[in-house]
């Protein structure tokens, strides 16, 4: 009797992003830069690229451009230039698009992600410099330009500044090209030259993935995946494709070459149209553009000029506020809500960690509701400091705070105000409890015997009696230490 | 009787320089309505038989004239030339002009901006009379490759009047406009001053902003002025020249006033005469009036020696990769999307595409755009635009090893003059040696001036001489022309213009 041996079969992705940079002005012309708009009212005779117009590159995407490559830890060239990627395409205006191709202006750099896997360190390959094309929208048939009747242009968006990043194949699994991707934007969004915004196309993501039995030396066959709108569609298209190569693999029926379009709704991918040919975009320099020495002396008052890290960030405040690894991660996705999470912290005196709590755990949940960031909401840190304080006084109940705070962030209103308004005070005055302690004490006598016997357990009943009694304004600690008074042996 | 005296009329006005017109401007003795309107009654007679033009915008010319006239008797004349009317060879956007580039790929289009050189001469006062005929993407050497006619030799109109800037030639040969602008990318303005006994001056690569000047070779393209005498081109590429941020390889330092020392002579000036051009390359008439010149210049107080440019034998090559490379992409844009003509065909965007570049393009345009693709290929890119990439290199060490011993270097213009039309059009490779003694200055980047010096004796036509300087010394190179054009005395003589 023999049985197939399990097959070890490992994934490798790669993946290549584009960040539009948030610039105020374009990438070689002074239009400028915003998202979405009346169509074709951003645009001038370069952005259109019309005949006699010239570029004229804007200093600060160079910037903006190096301090990405330096948060990825690449080297940054003391010589480059543009080159031209020739290819025609009608939101094209040129049909040429000014990109980098020898000596992009970052390369060599590594990304170290943590999770649910052994750290990995991911090779960052080229950070480089390229103006991003206009938008079409293809009318009548599928949607796309083969078939469809007619096709409109904008060319708001063409000539934003794009930076595209390019990863070395070192990541292994889906989870870590979430990770990789989450902790890119942190960065990116660390760093304020991006909105970073996948849903608008500020952020982008295509991923090349490709699955062999573990020990070969050569890749499977490269699949490129487009279409991931979100940081949770780059999870599900990649998980799904992981699957479908491994099934196929293992059936013998081996991926093949080629680009799929994910299905958002599906959770699937399907083959695009497959080229016909193989691209020869004829690289390059551009001669319009004169190439450019990035001095040191730049390249450092860039560095010193950058904010801090997440990488940085999270180890501090690991070390500054003690607070646990888990909750850092989750508060150090955005720079605004570390920020907010900080002046919080600050103008509390406790443990930090009872602020992040009540972020983590509530004001997240309200604002989830309410679709909007945590920044937008009603409720200053401060104020969450404040009702932290509010609770740890005693003067309300843990349960009461919860609808305090949704008092707050409905209103805006300070914790002790809303406490006061919707009569949330906690009854801490020990004479005035102690007849209510008395009267359930003499309405429950066999509880009260199962107490004086010892019975410790049966105290939390006794408790919620008091609390019903008092509409659970009560303080249950003063109530608990009562009760265990009154009945002791 | 010399061209500058006399009361101005119509007839003999059609033949001043603009700097004598400027001067009759300045003291009243002349209105621009006047000049304009003169200018538009010779072009309406000369034109149609060498079809200099493509668009004339005879009103548009009137009404700055107006107000030129306007501003003199104000007292605020814009500049020395505030009513001197000017042409612009059509490969210059100018808003609301059409502007074809020669080609039909561009008709109809209306351009909403000017370019920096047109926006400079507007506001130095100079009415626009219209746009000039080229070769299509100023790709030719004689107009014949124009989208819609040759343009025409004044002094012998069964000739070429070379190219690809020949229109502005043709009109400035012809009287029809005292001075116009060019392009030169690899001889298109000196080798057409050269062909119609004009100057034609190439300033440093850099130096006048390329901003609105439909690209054809990027690295190569220079504004360039075609006039009747050294002194107008002086002062017309002052009018332009001079660092714009719109251009990224403007030159940053300020234009220097040309005309300032230009009489200053040529006593010690030390002239290189290229080894390899010296040989049996040229006509003999062509040559024997550059060794005049040579001797001349001699003359003059200066000295001449031979230099060696082992690398200008492969300038051509050279030029028809680097060239057409950077054509085959500046061209890519002309798709039938936006602007310009479209042929629609059938539905799909590919072939809207291709059926408009087909239609659009001339075959010389189409010739360069075919060998630029292939120059730029995968897996021939090191062989080819590489390689011409290198030669070019060798080119400009060539040059700064030569300028370690002379001030300037001398020779002619084009081997030949002016040829019959239709005599080159079946053999491109003909064409492109029109270019020979031209095409290394631009690889080079540096200034050039063709300057007249004298008829050929084999049939009685121009024959250019190319006085080329160091980079950004362009004062010297108008210094030594001046010199050799006012001791030639051949600019402003009877002898130097065409019987037309």
């Amino acid at each position: 009797m023999s049985t197939a041996p399990s097959r070890v079969i490992e994934t490798t992705i790669g993946l290549e992003i584009h960040v539009e940079l948030a610039t105020s002005s374009k990438m070689f012309c002074g239009c400028e830069v915003a998202f979405a708009g009346e169509p074709n009212t951003r645009t001038c005779p370069v952005c259109l690229g019309l005949p006699g117009s010239l570029p004229v590159v804007n200093e600060r995407a160079l910037e903006h451009t190096i301090r990405i490559a330096r948060a990825l830890n690449c080297d940054v060239a003391s010589h480059s230039f543009f080159a031209r990627k020739n290819y025609f395409y009608p939101d094209m205006p040129k049909n040429y698009q000014i990109s980098q191709y020898e000596r992009p202006l970052g390369a060599g750099g590594v990304l170290e992600i943590t999770g649910d896997f052994p750290t990995r360190r991911v090779g960052i390959t080229r950070v480089h410099l390229e103006e991003d094309t206009g938008g079409s929208l293809h009318v009548g048939g599928s949607g796309r330009i083969a078939d469809s009747e007619y096709s409109l242009e904008d060319f708001n968006r063409a000539g934003t500044p794009l930076v595209e990043i390019v990863t070395e194949p070192d990541i292994k699994s889906a989870d870590e090209a979430r990770a990789f991707v989450t902790e890119l934007r942190a960065i990116v969004e660390a760093l304020g030259v991006s909105d970073v915004r996948m849903e608008e196309g500020s952020l982008r993501v295509d991923a090349n993935i490709s699955v062999r039995n573990a020990g070969e030396t050569e890749h499977g066959a490269k699949v490129e995946v487009k279409n991931m709108n979100s940081i949770r569609s780059v999870g599900r298209a990649l998980e799904y494709e992981e699957g479908r190569q491994r099934a196929a693999l293992i059936s013998g029926d081996m991926p093949v070459q080629e680009t799929r379009h994910f299905d958002e709704k599906a959770g699937t991918t399907s083959p695009m149209r497959t080229k016909e040919y193989a691209f020869d975009y004829r690289y390059f320099p551009d001669p319009d553009l004169v190439p450019f020495e990035p001095s040191d002396t730049w390249i450092a008052s860039i560095e010193r000029a950058m904010p801090e890290l997440p990488v940085h960030k999270r180890s501090r405040l690991a070390e500054q506020y003690g607070l646990r690894p888990a909750d850092i991660g989750i508060l150090t996705t955005s720079t605004a809500i570390a920020e907010w999470f900080e002046e919080a912290a600050s103008a509390y005196d406790g443990p930090a960690q009872k602020v992040a709590n009540w972020i983590i755990a509530d004001l997240f949940g309200l604002c989830n509701e309410a679709g909007i960031p945590l920044t937008e909401c009603k409720i200053s840190p401060r104020q969450l400091a404040g009702l932290v304080r509010l609770v740890d006084s005693g003067s309300i109940s843990g349960k009461q705070a919860k609808q305090v705070l949704g008092g707050m962030f409905a209103t805006g209103d300070d914790a002790a105000l809303i406490a006061e308004k919707e009569g949330l005070e906690q009854l801490s005055d020990a004479g005035e409890l102690s007849s209510v302690v008395d009267e359930v004490i003499a309405e429950n006598p066999d509880a009260a015997d199962k107490v004086r016997a010892g019975q410790m357990n049966t105290v939390g009943f006794l408790v919620g009696r008091v609390m019903r009694k008092t509409k659970g304004q009560a303080n249950p600690k003063l109530v608990t230490d009562l009760l265990t008074q009154k009945l002791a042996p | 009787m010399t061209a500058g005296s006399g009361p101005p009329s119509g007839d003999g006005l059609v033949w001043r320089t603009a700097t004598e017109l400027a001067r009759l401007l300045a003291s009243g003795e002349l209105s621009s309505v006047e000049l304009t309107g003169a200018l538009i009654e010779r072009s309406d007679a000369v034109d149609p038989g060498i079809n200099a033009y493509l668009h004339r915008t005879d009103e548009l010319a009137l009404e700055a004239a107006g107000a030129a006239d306007a501003r003199r008797s104000r007292g605020e004349a814009a500049s020395p030339f505030d009513g001197v009317p000017v042409a612009y060879k059509d490969i210059f956007v100018t808003r609301g002009v059409p502007t074809t580039c020669g080609s039909k790929i561009l008709e109809g289009w209306v351009p909403p901006y000017d370019a920096t050189v047109v926006e400079r001469c507007h506001g130095a006062g100079l009415p626009m009379l219209g746009k000039t005929n080229l070769d299509q993407f100023a790709m030719g050497s004689s107009t014949e490759n124009s989208g819609f006619f040759p343009s025409r030799n004044p002094w012998d109109t069964g000739r070429v009047p070379g190219g690809s800037s020949g229109g502005s030639a043709a009109a400035v040969a012809a009287g029809a406009v005292p001075w116009a602008w060019g392009t030169d990318t690899g001889g298109s303005v000196r080798q057409p001053g050269g062909l119609c006994g004009l100057v034609g001056a190439k300033p440093t690569y850099g130096r006048i902003s390329r901003y609105g000047m439909i690209a054809f070779a990027s690295s190569l393209d220079q504004a360039s002025p075609l006039t009747r005498s050294v002194e107008d081109a002086a002062a017309l590429m002052a009018i332009a020249a001079g660092h714009d941020p719109c251009d990224s390889t403007s030159i940053p330092s300020p234009a220097e006033n040309y005309l300032d020392g230009i009489d200053g002579g040529i006593e010690g000036l030390r002239f290189g005469i290229i080894k390899e051009f010296t040989g049996e390359g040229s006509q003999p008439g062509v040559r024997a009036r550059v060794d005049d010149a040579y001797t001349r210049l001699e003359k003059l107080g200066a000295t001449l020696q031979e230099v060696s440019m082992p690398s200008f034998q492969h300038g051509i090559p050279a030029y028809y990769l680097i060239a057409p490379a950077e054509a085959s992409s500046n061209l890519a844009r002309f798709d039938g999307v936006r602007y310009g003509s479209r042929v629609a065909g059938d539905t799909n965007i590919v072939t809207m595409n291709s059926m408009t570049r087909d239609e659009g393009f001339g075959a010389e345009v189409k010739r360069r755009i075919m060998i630029g693709t292939y120059a730029l290929s995968a897996g021939f890119y090191d062989a080819y635009y590489g390689k011409a990439q290198r030669v070019r290199t060798l080119i400009i060490q060539d040059l700064r090893r030569a300028y370690e011993s002379v001030d300037l270097i001398v020779c002619p213009t084009s081997p030949t003059t002016a040829f019959k039309l239709g005599e080159r059009t079946d053999d491109p490779l003909a064409m492109y040696l029109s270019d020979v003694y031209t095409v290394p200055f631009n690889l080079s980047g540096n200034p050039a001036v063709s300057v007249p010096c004298g008829l050929s004796s084999d049939d009685g036509l121009p024959v250019g001489l190319q006085i080329v300087a160091k980079t950004l010394d362009e004062k010297t190179m108008f210094r030594a022309a001046y010199a050799f054009e006012k001791d030639l005395g051949f600019a402003g003589s009877p002898e130097g213009r065409p019987r037309l």
